[in-house]
C-alpha cells in the first residue's frame, strides 16, 4: 500500500481568486480524501442586523458578495417585502429581472475566465474579461456602480431605465452575443479543453441529488432545479427554460453556463419588451413583524434569504445560505478519485463564492 | 523620472474581501485597462513578486495568511490597501470577527479608496507604488553599499 | 404572490422520524437554520421536493443537545458544524465532527443567547376606545 501524505491547498493559491483551504490526502497521484476548511473570509456580517435597521442593512445585503451583489440585494428585499405585504410596482420587478440576468452573463462569463486560467489557456482567460467589460459598461450607464450596484430597495429600485436605454442595452447584448459564440465555440470544440475536462469530476444524478447540489452543478447533472421557474420577480412573465445537461463532468458544467448566458440574454431581451409603464418604486411604511424564506436563483444556484421581524425597525434574525455552501459536498465528493493535476479544474467548475459561503 | 525601469510583479490576496475589488483588480490587470502591457503580472507566487494588492478588511485567521505572505515576499517591497475595507473596514467595520483596516497588522504604503475600487484606481496605486519601491530600492541599496 | 411556507412545528423526539420519512418521500435537505431567541434557539430544517418548500422547526433551550441527521442526509454535517461553531448547542453523532475548527471566530459562539440581543417589540400603540 502506497503511504499517504497530505497536500495543504490554498489559501493562497494561483488559480484562485479567494481563499478556501483544503488538506488533500493523496496515495501517490490520487486524491483519497478532501478536508476543506474555512473561515477565512468570515465576518459574521448576519449579526449586523442590531447594528442597522432593516433598510439600511439593503447596503449590508449588496456587499455579501461582489459577483452577484445585486441577487442579494434582491433576495433579502423580497423578503421584507413578502413580510410586510408590499406589491413592488410591475415595473421595478422588470427592472430587477434585467439587472438579475445581466449578472448572471457577467458572472458566468468571468466564470469562463476563471476556468480558461485555471486548465491554463491564458489567451481565452483574456478574451472572456474583455467581454465581461461590455456587460459592466451597461451596469455602468445604468446604476453608476460596476461591481456593487446598490440599486435595490425595499419596495422597489432606486432608478429607472428608459425605453431608448432598454433599446440600446439590448442591442449592446446582440454585439456581445456574436463576441461570445466566437469564444464559446472554443470552449465546446477545442481539442485540448475537451481533453481537461471530459470524465473529469463527474457526479452521477443520484448524488447530486443526495448531496444537496444546487444550480449549474446540479443541472449538469441531469436535474431540473431551477428557481426561476417558481416565478418571483418578473420570471413569471418570461419562458424560463432550465438549462440541463446529463453527462455530469466538468465539461457538461461548461455547457450549461454557456447555454445559460445566451438564454439570459434572451430573457433581457424578453424583458426589454414586455416592460409596462409606470412607477418604479413604493414608499415603505411601518416594519417587518413575521418570517419568510426567499428563495431565488443566483448564477451559483438556489441561495436562500431568510428574514424574521418582531415589528421594530431591527431585525431579529437574517440568515443566508448560499449556493456554494450548498455544493460543498458534492465537491468533496468529485475531488476523491481524481488525479492532483484536477484538482484546480474541480474545485472552480463549482464555481466556489468564498465570501458568501462564510458572510 | 526613473519609475519604470522595471516591471514590479503583484501578488493578490484576498483577506476577507467580498470579491467586487479582487475582480476589479483581476480587471485591471486583463485587456481594456491592461496594466499586463507595462509587463505588471499577477503572480501566485510570493517570493516572485514585489507588490502586495490586499483586498477586503483583515479577520483573526487570515492574519497568519497575510503575513506569512508578507514575510515570503523579498525586500523592496510595497503594500496596497485596495478598496474600503481594506483601509478601514466599510461596512463591516462593526463585525464581531473583522479587526479593521490592513494597516493595523502591516505597514500599508498604497491606499486605493472605492467600494468597490475602480480599475482606474488601482492603476494609480500600482504607479504610486512603482515610485515608493524605487525609493526603497534606491534605500536598499544604500544601506547594502 | 410568494412563496407558500410550509412551517412544521416539532418536538425534539419527533424529528429525526420525520426527516427520514422526507428522506423516504424523495425531499432534499436544502438547509439547517438556527435562530436566537431570548431563551432558546429554533432550529429550521428545510426541504425541498420539485419546487414543494417545506421546514420542519424545533425548539430548544440553552444547553440542550440535538441530535444529528447526517446518518439520513449526508450533507447536513457542514450546517450541523457551523450551528456547533456559531450557536455552541451540541450536535450529537455527525458524521464528520469539525469539533469547533469550522469557523475560528474572535469571540466564541457569536449566536449565542449570551452575545446576542434581540430588538425589542415595539409597543403596541392604544387603540382609541369607541
Amino acid at each position: 500500500m502506497a503511504r499517504k501524505t497530505i497536500i495543504p491547498f490554498g489559501p493562497q493559491h494561483p488559480v484562485l481568486p479567494e481563499p478556501i483551504h483544503f488538506d488533500l490526502v493523496m496515495e501517490d497521484e490520487t486524491v483519497v480524501d478532501a478536508i476543506p476548511s474555512i473561515s477565512y473570509v468570515h465576518r459574521g456580517l448576519e449579526r449586523l442586523i442590531e447594528k442597522r435597521d432593516f433598510v439600511d442593512f439593503v447596503h449590508i445585503a449588496d456587499r455579501i458578495c461582489g459577483l452577484c451583489s445585486f441577487m442579494h440585494s434582491m433576495g433579502y428585499c423580497q423578503a421584507i417585502e413578502e413580510i410586510m405585504g408590499i406589491e413592488v410596482p410591475e415595473r421595478a420587478l422588470y427592472l430587477r429581472t434585467i439587472w438579475a440576468e445581466l449578472s448572471r452573463v457577467h458572472s458566468h462569463i468571468f466564470w469562463l475566465g476563471a476556468a480558461a486560467d485555471a486548465f491554463g489557456f491564458e489567451s481565452l482567460f483574456m478574451q472572456s474579461m474583455r467581454l465581461r467589460e461590455m456587460v459592466l459598461d451597461i451596469f455602468e450607464a445604468t446604476t453608476g456602480g460596476r461591481v456593487i450596484l446598490g440599486v435595490c430597495k425595499v419596495g422597489g429600485v432606486r432608478r429607472d431605465i428608459d425605453s431608448d436605454a432598454l433599446k440600446g442595452i439590448v442591442n449592446r447584448l446582440a454585439a456581445l452575443k456574436v463576441n461570445l459564440e466566437e469564444i464559446s465555440a472554443v470552449f465546446i470544440n477545442d481539442y485540448s479543453i475537451q481533453h481537461r475536462l471530459i470524465g473529469v469530476g463527474y457526479i452521477s444524478k443520484e448524488d447530486a441529488y443526495a448531496l444537496g447540489c444546487v444550480g449549474p452543478m446540479a443541472r449538469a447533472s441531469g436535474l431540473v432545479m431551477d428557481m426561476r421557474s417558481l416565478g418571483y420577480a418578473a420570471y413569471k412573465y418570461l419562458d424560463v427554460e432550465p438549462m440541463v445537461e446529463s453527462a455530469g463532468d466538468c465539461y457538461a458544467r461548461c455547457l450549461v453556463r454557456i447555454r445559460e448566458i445566451f438564454h439570459s440574454i434572451d430573457l433581457v431581451r424578453q424583458a426589454a419588451e414586455k416592460i409596462p409603464e409606470g412607477p418604479f418604486d413604493l414608499k415603505v411604511k411601518g416594519a417587518p413583524d413575521g418570517e419568510y424564506f426567499s428563495r431565488i436563483e443566483q448564477p451559483r444556484g438556489e441561495v436562500i434569504h431568510y428574514v424574521k421581524g418582531n415589528g421594530s425597525r431591527f431585525l431579529q434574525r437574517f440568515r443566508v445560505r448560499v449556493p456554494t455552501f450548498s455544493n460543498i459536498p458534492a465537491m468533496i465528493k468529485a475531488l476523491k478519485g481524481s488525479g492532483i493535476a484536477d484538482v484546480p479544474n474541480i474545485i472552480l467548475t463549482l464555481d466556489p463564492c468564498i465570501s458568501c459561503t462564510e458572510r | 523620472m526613473a519609475w519604470f525601469k522595471r516591471s514590479p510583479w503583484i501578488l493578490h490576496y484576498n483577506a476577507t474581501s467580498c470579491n467586487g475589488c479582487d475582480t476589479e483588480v483581476i480587471v485591471s490587470l486583463t485587456p481594456l485597462y491592461d496594466l499586463e502591457r507595462f509587463g505588471i503580472i499577477n503572480t501566485g507566487n510570493p517570493k516572485h513578486a514585489d507588490i502586495l494588492a490586499v483586498t477586503g478588511s483583515v479577520n483573526e485567521k487570515s492574519v497568519q495568511a497575510l503575513k506569512n505572505l508578507y514575510d515570503q515576499m523579498p525586500n523592496p517591497k510595497v503594500i496596497m490597501a485596495v478598496g474600503l475595507c481594506a483601509i478601514s473596514g466599510c461596512v463591516f467595520q462593526d463585525c464581531y470577527n473583522v479587526m479593521g483596516g490592513v494597516d493595523k497588522v502591516l505597514p500599508v504604503d498604497v491606499y486605493v479608496p472605492g467600494c468597490a475600487a475602480r480599475p482606474e484606481a488601482i492603476i494609480d496605486g500600482v504607479i504610486m507604488a512603482c515610485e515608493i519601491l524605487e525609493k526603497k530600492y534606491a534605500e536598499w541599496k544604500k544601506g547594502r553599499g | 404572490m410568494g412563496e407558500p411556507q410550509e412551517i412544521v412545528p416539532l418536538g425534539k423526539n419527533e424529528l429525526m422520524g420525520v426527516v427520514a420519512r422526507l428522506y423516504a418521500e424523495g425531499y432534499r435537505l436544502v438547509q439547517i437554520g438556527c435562530n436566537t431567541l431570548l431563551a432558546g434557539y429554533e432550529l429550521n430544517y428545510s426541504f425541498d421536493k420539485d419546487y414543494r418548500f417545506k421546514n420542519l422547526r424545533i425548539t430548544i433551550a440553552p444547553g440542550e443537545e440535538v441530535p444529528s441527521i447526517s446518518a439520513i442526509y449526508q450533507n447536513s454535517f457542514l450546517y450541523e458544524n457551523e450551528i456547533h461553531d456559531l450557536f455552541g448547542i451540541v450536535v450529537t453523532n455527525i458524521s464528520v465532527d469539525y469539533s469547533g475548527t469550522l469557523y475560528r471566530t474572535s469571540i466564541k459562539t457569536p449566536f449565542s443567547v449570551d452575545n446576542v440581543k434581540l430588538p425589542e417589540a415595539p409597543k403596541q400603540k392604544k387603540t382609541e376606545g369607541p
